[in-house]
């Protein structure tokens, strides 16, 4: 979309018809170049594709390397980015604005800083041109990109050393790490993303590289039907994806001079926010994207794919389904803010759609995550629930709390998971029940950083889940009490969602410790520790699972200097034209001491049942216990009931493939078929035979008698063009080809007479 | 050589494969190598010329015709030899330049039975004469003779060298086809005579139509005569049930060159000859057109997943995949149709590519009922990802050439031309984005069940060999162009888009929301088009109307 900005400078008579986009083409080379961080897990995918088997380490090297050398670019663009913030000042001159087709909105545009305005650095080439217009690709790179970036890299680079020792020896060793580089080189393409266009494009290719490791292990059936279910789950949502952007495309296009549409995403955000978008289009288009998010972000009720999603191998769910991928509908919503601040007018409102989405969802998962005995569904479920967290974030206008939340789950959620895969890979299974327990002292490291992962997750102080989830909480503007209010809305039911799902986490995290860690061992043979390629990478997780809160200390946080303060908001949160003005709540002790009492309760309630009573119980009988005998299910209908409800995660699966899927497969599309067949083939072999009757009835009667000249005329020239071949053709076809020219001869005569 | 190129180019390319005809029929039917060689090279020498003529097309003037020659030809009717390339020519005649080689190639030491080697490579060589005329030619007669030129060929191929089912399915293909071309040609001659045009070249027939008129009712019935003939070879939902018949019983050569070239001969047609000379019956019919590529995306779709067979299953995606590129026609805006004849390029590559892979399932198992496969890539894992690919591409996976038919085609239905109900049309919208879902179900599910799993027992210990050096030659470069279109979309929207926007009438495609009445006026424009003048316009774009 280069040709569409204008420098300001220049023209200075266009001033009133030009909004600044609050991007510039300026900027230092790694922030410009930031294409470079893909490129290369691309190039690895590649040449593990071509080479990898016959290297050394069949390929996994390349693949280590390549994001490696990712992960150290990005921490020199993430340096850079913070230089850029804090000393690039943009003037006129690199500020890139755009020409709108109304003169009148200048003044909405204005600025959301405090302090001076953080310019996003884009650079662009012409990828295609069509229909009269140049469609671009390129980067768009600010604090959220530069996140982003870090946290892909990162988690990516810890996923593939540890991969090294937990698929080693795998009959597709070197396909596995080909998948893994094309994923991290999608995944930072998307979150790169200048336009939407590149965005879909990106986010479809991670749900193939997704849907290709899930099935890893593609000869059992169960592995494939996951990976399938998870492919066709998000193609639903991507309905909503592509008409989503297709409506943006068009009513961003209505408001420019000269282009019918455009998809870049900082002149579509400039535009939603300078009230230069209709609503209705805007409100249509949010709808529709929720779609995707739902499907992408396992929102209810479209998540039911993400616990199947287990299915593959563990470093990927801690990468792909917990730590990157899945956060790709948040960070959808978080790239488009202003579309989404603007169509749910979640500013000043009181409930939305994603808020509501936002909330159900981290509830349904929270509720879910109790009844699972595979440890993996356990986290799948909290993942769920923990995603819920950041769109009800987003939903009542807690930007930065939700893209916070995104950062500190990353790292606690993935320590989780690549804990869960190290016991699972010391026992061979993941079912909690039947194969561990007790197995804290023989796996002491795995045993200590899930521990810490879990408190971080539940949100303790001051581990890092507390931190983002408390910024969630306060962002709701619902905590009247003490002052500690002030976001875009009064949303005081998503803050009751919320807390009770910061209740419900503490509680099924302290069941899966004590089912995984304590208690006596229920499985078979020997348990010792994982090696180094495993414990490394997961005391790291769990090292920035224990300090990543403070890089976002509230302001006004009376224990630390100022300069400590919301340093992450600082550099994230864009302060420019293409983000929406948003209120900022501020925080409030009252509400923290709050949820942090709510938190110890549902970790306490969940130890008095399993580290006491259970305990006490199985002590009594000998056994290992997991659960008790004569617990609340067993004699409380309503619990059974309830837990029925949850054993079959509120019947959804049922309704997705027993009864959609199934019905469209199975009935609907034999009835379209056989009304195919028996219809339309059937009515075509009629009209077929009847012509050949009543062709044969022209033929002897009228034919012979009336027209043979004309029919003999062109039976001639049929012969004549068709030469050589004659001598192969068939009489029959000749006679039909025959009858059907002469008689086009006739229709058209009658034709020309008639009109 | 430049010179050469511009008076005898394009009557090389169409009328070499014949000459490597005449040559065959003086070589005995024994010699078989010989044929074969024969033949490649000639369809390589017809490739080389459609590189040269690549080379020395004017990009920067896609929506001239190109190389063209205009002499008369039966002055009797005013038919003229009338041949031209331009922008939205080019990519169809190159695509088949490149099939029939790779299908030549393909079939080198498996000939289906009963073999006979020479008359079929001769028909494939009169296929290519037939198709690429068909591509070049611009005056209707001659349209018309290249168009029945390949019905010939097509029919023997199904009916010697095909299925169980032949005799039933290449009749019917003959039939059917012939039936829908009489009505085209009753178009054409209606056309020629109520225009009162000069002759029967394109550019003619269109300043005819323009210049003296046609009425209202005329244009309807030519159009729709059109739309059966071009329909009927696309094919539309309801004139489709030829197409599974025939595809199931072609051989995989003849099969790959129904789908890769053979189908657009239809939907060429519309954007060649309808549309461009009846614009304003075009925009009468076009929701009719764009609710028949709904049904035929979402019917398509659903009679997929109720096939067993996979060849089977292919073909009736075709309905699925081509009723997308019927959409973005139907649409008759710019954009709308560069999507369509990347649909085009994309399918014959992607759809080729599927038949080919079924050919050599069907040659190594010896069947294709899809229950009885499984475990194809423990089998012959090069093949596996193969096929994994193609089925990505041909569900519209971005990246791969797929894609770039599909959403851009779902896109232009947003906003369709001058005339066209709007609301109507982002029904269609919606309704095609949920074929992208079905899509995906069925292709996955094929894909699951062939490729996934492991070997039913019947197949356990049958040594089933991996990719061979033939197939290898034949598929890399389709391969290589879905990957190349996907990255880089320009390689098709550069070409097209010129000729595209020259081949669409003005009135389609003016923004009346930037003009004054008195521009509007200027146009003299039908009412058809509903531009309305000027001050009181209806609002193209309902919901940004607000």
């Amino acid at each position: 979309m280069t040709d569409l900005f204008i420098f300001a400078s220049a023209t200075a008579e266009l001033a009133e018809n030009v909004l600044p986009l609050g991007i510039t083409e300026g900027g230092a080379w790694l922030l410009r170049n930031a294409w470079i961080i893909p490129l290369i897990p691309a190039l690895s995918f590649v040449g593990i594709l071509f080479f990898g088997k016959r290297m050394p380490r069949q390929g996994a090297e390349l693949g280590v390397a390549a994001i490696g050398i990712a992960f150290v670019l990005a921490v020199l663009t993430g340096a850079a980015w913070m230089d850029h913030r804090d000393n690039y000042h943009g003037d006129e001159v690199t500020q890139a604005v755009i020409a709108v087709d109304h003169g009148d909105a200048a003044d909405h545009g204005e600025g959301h800083a405090p302090e001076h305005p953080s310019l996003a650095v884009s650079n662009t080439m012409t990828w295609f041109q069509v229909g009269g217009m140049t469609i671009s690709v390129g980067v768009l790179v600010d604090g959220l990109a530069v996140m982003m970036l870090f946290v892909v890299t990162l988690v990516s680079l810890l996923v593939h050393i540890y991969s090294t020792d937990y698929v080693g020896g795998d009959r597709r060793y070197t396909h596995y790490f080909a998948f893994l580089s094309l994923f991290s080189a999608s995944m930072l393409t998307l979150v790169i993303s200048e336009n939407t266009l590149q965005l879909l494009v990106a986010w479809e290719l991670v749900g193939v590289c997704s849907f290709a490791l899930i099935g890893h292990w593609w000869e059992e059936k169960p592995n494939s039907d996951a990976a399938m279910k998870a492919f066709l789950t998000n193609r639903v949502g991507d309905m909503g994806l592509l008409v989503g952007i297709t409506v943006l495309f068009f009513s961003v296009g209505s408001a420019l001079p000269d282009a019918f549409g455009s998809f870049s995403i900082a002149t579509t955000n400039t535009l939603a926010n300078s009230g230069l978008l209709s609503h209705t289009a805007l409100l249509v288009s949010a709808t529709c994207l929720m779609a995707a998010v739902m499907s992408k972000s396992g929102q209810f009720f479209l998540h039911t794919w993400l616990p199947d999603a287990m299915a593959g191998p563990t470093p990927v769910s801690a990468l792909i389904h917990a730590a990157t991928m899945v956060v790709a509908g948040v960070f959808m919503i978080a790239r488009l803010y202003g579309v989404f601040f603007e169509g749910f007018s979640i500013g000043g409102s009181s409930i939305n759609l994603m808020a509501v989405v936002g909330g159900l969802t981290t509830l349904v998962g929270a509720s879910l995550a109790f009844v699972q005995r595979d440890i993996k569904k356990v986290l799948a479920y909290s993942t769920i629930s923990q995603l819920g967290y950041m769109v009800l974030a987003l939903g009542v206008g807690a930007w930065t709390a939700a893209v916070f939340h995104l950062f500190t789950h990353a790292f606690f959620k993935a320590c989780l998971f690549l804990g869960s895969g190290s016991v699972a890979h010391a026992v061979h299974s993941f079912d909690m029940k039947s194969d561990m327990g007790g197995m804290r002292k023989a796996m002491p490291h795995t045993y200590r950083t899930f521990v810490i992962g879990s408190i971080a997750l539940a949100g303790l102080p001051p581990l890092a889940g507390f931190w983002s989830k408390d910024e969630i909480l306060a962002g709701t503007g619902g905590w009247g009490l003490f002052g500690g209010t002030g976001g875009n809305g009064a949303y005081t039911g998503m803050l009751i969602m919320g807390m009770v799902t910061a209740a419900l986490t503490a509680a099924y995290m302290t069941r899966v410790i004590y089912l995984t860690f304590f208690g006596e061992f229920r499985g078979h043979g020997e348990i010792h520790e994982s090696g180094p390629r495993i414990v490394v990478p997961l005391w790291i997780l769990a090292g920035l699972a224990m300090v990543a809160g403070l890089f976002n200390l509230p302001p006004g946080f009376q224990l630390v200097p100022e300069s400590m303060q919301e340093r992450f908001g600082h550099y994230v949160e864009p302060a420019a034209a293409y983000f929406p003005g948003i209120s900022h709540a501020s925080p409030s002790w009252s509400l923290a001491i709050f949820s942090t009492l709510v938190v110890m309760a549902g970790a306490g309630s969940a130890y008095w049942y399993y580290f006491i009573k259970v305990e006490a119980a199985a002590k009594a009988s000998g056994q290992s216990l997991t659960e008790l005998s004569n617990g609340p299910t067993s004699r409380w209908p309503l619990a059974k009931m309830g837990h029925n409800l949850l054993e079959n995660k509120y019947y959804l699966d049922h309704l997705y493939t027993g009864i959609i899927a199934e019905g469209t497969k199975g009935p609907l599309a034999r009835a379209v078929y056989r009304f195919n067949q028996q219809v339309i083939d059937r009515t075509v072999d009629k009209v077929g035979e009847t012509a050949v009757v009543s062709g044969q009835f022209v033929y002897d009667k009228i034919d012979q008698l009336l027209v043979d000249g004309a029919v003999n005329t062109s039976g001639r020239l049929a012969s004549e063009a068709g030469g050589e071949l004659r001598k192969i053709q068939s009489g029959k076809v000749q006679s039909y080809a025959a009858i059907l020219f002469a008689a086009a001869t006739v229709l058209a005569g009658i034709l020309i007479v008639i009109v | 050589m430049e010179n050469l190129l511009d008076s005898w180019g394009l009557t090389a390319a169409t009328f070499v494969p014949m000459l490597g005809v005449a040559l065959m029929m003086f070589v005995p039917k024994e010699k078989e190598d010989l044929h074969k060689k024969i033949a490649l090279v000639t369809s390589l020498v017809v490739a080389v010329i459609g590189v040269l003529l690549l080379v020395q097309f004017d990009l920067d003037a896609t929506g001239q015709l190109q190389f063209a020659v205009d002499h008369m030809w039966i002055d009797v009717i005013n038919s003229h030899y009338a041949m031209g390339l331009d922008g939205m020519s080019l990519p169809l005649v190159l695509l088949t330049m490149l099939v029939v080689p790779l299908c030549i190639v393909y079939s080198w030491d498996h000939f289906p039975a009963p073999a006979n080697p020479k008359a079929f490579l001769m028909l494939i060589l009169i296929l290519e004469t037939g198709m690429i005329g068909t591509f070049m030619a611009q005056d209707l007669v001659l349209f018309f003779v290249f168009f029945e030129v390949v019905l010939l060929p097509m029919f023997f191929m199904i009916a010697v060298w095909g299925g169980e089912d032949r005799r039933y399915a290449s009749l019917k293909f003959f039939l059917y086809t012939l039936f829908g071309s009489a009505l085209m040609l009753v178009s054409f001659l209606s056309l020629y005579f109520l225009s009162g045009a000069e002759s029967f070249v394109l550019t003619d027939l269109a300043q005819a139509v323009a210049e003296n008129g046609i009425s209202r009712t005329a244009g309807l019935w030519i159009f729709g005569g059109m739309l059966l003939g071009f329909g009927i070879k696309v094919p539309m939902f309801p004139f489709h049930t030829w197409l599974p018949d025939a595809h199931t019983q072609a051989p995989t050569v003849g099969s790959v060159i129904l789908a890769a070239v053979l189908l657009k001969l239809g939907t060429y047609g519309f954007i060649r000859i309808a549309i461009p000379v009846l614009p304003e019956a075009a925009v009468e019919w076009a929701p009719w057109i764009g609710l028949l590529a709904v049904v035929g995306i979402i019917y398509g779709a659903l009679g997929c997943l109720a096939q067993t067979d996979m060849k089977r299953l292919i073909a009736f995606s075709s309905v699925a995949h081509m009723g997308f590129v019927m959409l973005g026609i139907s649409t008759l805006t710019d954009f709308g149709i560069n999507a369509a004849i990347m649909g085009m390029v994309a399918h014959g590559l992607i759809t080729g590519m599927l038949f080919f892979i079924a050919g050599s399932i069907k040659e190594r198992y010896h069947t294709l009922d899809i229950a009885r496969l499984g475990g194809l890539l423990l089998k012959a894992p090069r093949m596996g990802w193969i096929l994994g690919l193609s089925v990505m591409a041909s569900l519209g996976l971005p990246g791969l050439a797929g894609f770039w038919g599909e959403f851009p085609a779902i896109l232009s239905t947003y906003n369709p031309a001058n005339g066209l109900p709007v609301e109507t049309f982002r029904t269609y919208m919606v309704i095609s984005a949920l074929g992208t879902v079905l899509a995906a179900g069925y292709l996955l599910w094929l894909l699951q069940r062939t490729a996934f799993g492991t070997p039913t027992e019947e197949f356990a210990d049958l040594d089933i060999p991996d990719v061979t050096r033939h197939e290898w030659i034949a598929w890399t470069p389709m391969i290589a162009l879905i990957l190349a279109i996907g990255i880089y979309p320009n390689l098709i929207f550069r070409v097209t888009d010129g000729a595209v926007d020259a081949s669409l009438n003005e009135c389609l495609q003016v923004n009346t929301q930037e003009m004054s009445a008195e521009d509007i006026e200027a146009l003299h424009c039908a009412p058809v088009y509903n531009l309305g003048s000027g001050a009181h316009v209806v609002d193209e774009h309902a919901v940004s109307g607000d």
